[in-house]
């Protein structure tokens, strides 16, 4: 459904009108691995989730603040504080799977697909302009993923 | 979501990312995504369909061993139809769905709409073992009067141990309260889609309504944080679009 030319006018435009504006990052190679039967998978999402309790997210901080999501949570104990009103919902509210896909990918371990669940999971609240202004934040993350021996990232926006 | 793959593989992390706006994962060389033609917020495209977000998420990370980047494959599935629907199985709902209540005040209303909503609410926790709700610790009911005192000269202040600044306890009083009535309405016997619900909210609901009245007053007011909640972050722009052509 997200193919631009099927979105209203105004919503087509809004979102060409970023294009020119998005930053050029240089060509890298990108990271060799193992096969995915012996990766081990972190999610990250920016679809603004959080453990029921916690500080939800505050706007001005978009990009820069992120909340962990320990592998053993329950589905019924995240919820969404993202600013954007401009994505569905409903989606979410029937099944938290359908944007992060924590029992899925424990089901694919299960089947041997993939190695091993990471201990933590992350969630940032996107909607964050520029872009680059996660720069900092995920260079730090990078750390956390590397003391959990995470070797593959499923990354997951809305 | 392409900025982050940049600077996770940049840091020597192996990343595969779901587009869901092709042309931006484009034009930001993401390192590797899988592009999906589904609707925004559902990046696995479909709640509760187990196989088919088993294969989007499959599809995806097959692509973690790709070092030819930028990889931007395209996934060749559509979404199936919506069924938001939820029911619970021998119980019915001992209240009628409610209707647009179009007289009185507008805390008076939506005081109302909620009570009324609240057995439905219920029911959903019955249905699903689960709710949504729980972001500032108040209760609907709560809410519905916290946003209603915003229409007024003397609003009230939403009493949470979040210390939130006002328009940002607007904001999340705003979204939850939505949570609650979509939560309902789910259970309401009959086909639901997003679109639907959506369209529901905004156009049958004293709630919808209140939120379209606030956020026109907010962007009279000249309160800048007001004012920038009234133009993002309060009505969706599809909405604002159907509000513009009616009237």
């Amino acid at each position: 459904m997200v193919r631009l030319a099927d979105l209203p006018e105004h919503e087509r435009e809004h979102h060409l009108a970023r294009i020119p504006l998005m930053p050029t990052f240089p060509k890298v190679a990108l990271v060799p691995g193992v096969a995915l039967s012996k990766r081990r998978v972190a999610l990250i999402t920016t679809a603004g989730l959080h453990l029921r309790g916690e500080k939800p997210y505050n706007g001005s901080a978009s990009g820069y603040e992120y909340r962990v999501i320990p592998a053993e949570t329950p589905e019924k104990d995240l919820v969404m504080s993202h600013a954007s009103v401009n994505f569905d919902r409903t989606g979410f509210l029937a099944d938290v799977n359908v944007v992060f896909p924590l029992d899925r990918l424990k089901e694919l371990v299960l089947k041997k697909v993939v190695g091993s669940v990471a201990r933590f999971h992350y969630s940032f609240m996107g909607a964050t302009w520029p872009v680059t202004n996660y720069e900092n934040t995920v260079r730090a993350l990078a750390t956390l993923l590397k003391q959990d021996k995470v070797d593959a990232v499923f990354l997951s926006p809305v | 979501m392409s900025a982050v793959g940049h600077y996770l593989e940049q840091a020597g992390i192996p990343t595969v990312q779901i587009s869901l706006i092709r042309e931006h994962t484009e034009a930001l060389s993401a390192p590797r995504a899988l592009w999906v033609p589904f609707m925004l917020g559902r990046p696995l495209g479909a709640p509760n369909d187990v196989n088919f977000q088993t294969r989007v998420l499959k599809s995806a990370l097959d692509l973690i061993t790709r070092l030819d980047g930028p990889v931007l494959e395209d996934f060749q599935e559509e979404a199936p139809p919506d069924s938001l629907e939820a029911s619970a199985s021998g119980l019915v709902c001992p209240i009628s769905f409610p209707k647009l209540i179009t007289e009185g005040s507008m805390s008076l209303r939506i005081a109302h709409e909620i009570e009324q909503l609240q057995a439905w609410h219920t029911l959903s926790l019955y249905a699903r073992k689960k709710s949504k709700l729980g972001i500032t610790g108040r209760t609907p009911s709560e809410l519905g009067a916290f946003l209603a005192s915003w229409l007024d000269s003397y609003p009230m202040e939403l009493k949470t141990e979040l210390e939130l600044e006002p328009f940002m306890a607007v904001k999340f009083a705003a979204d939850e309260l939505k949570i609650f009535y979509y939560e309902a309405k789910a259970m309401q016997p009959s086909r639901h889609s997003a679109k639907s619900i959506e369209m529901w909210f905004w156009f049958e609901t004293t709630a919808g309504d209140l939120l379209i009245k606030l956020r026109e007053k907010f962007a009279r007011d000249g309160d800048p944080a007001f004012a920038g909640l009234a133009a993002l972050s309060l009505v969706p722009r599809t909405i604002l679009t159907k509000l513009s052509e009616t009237r």
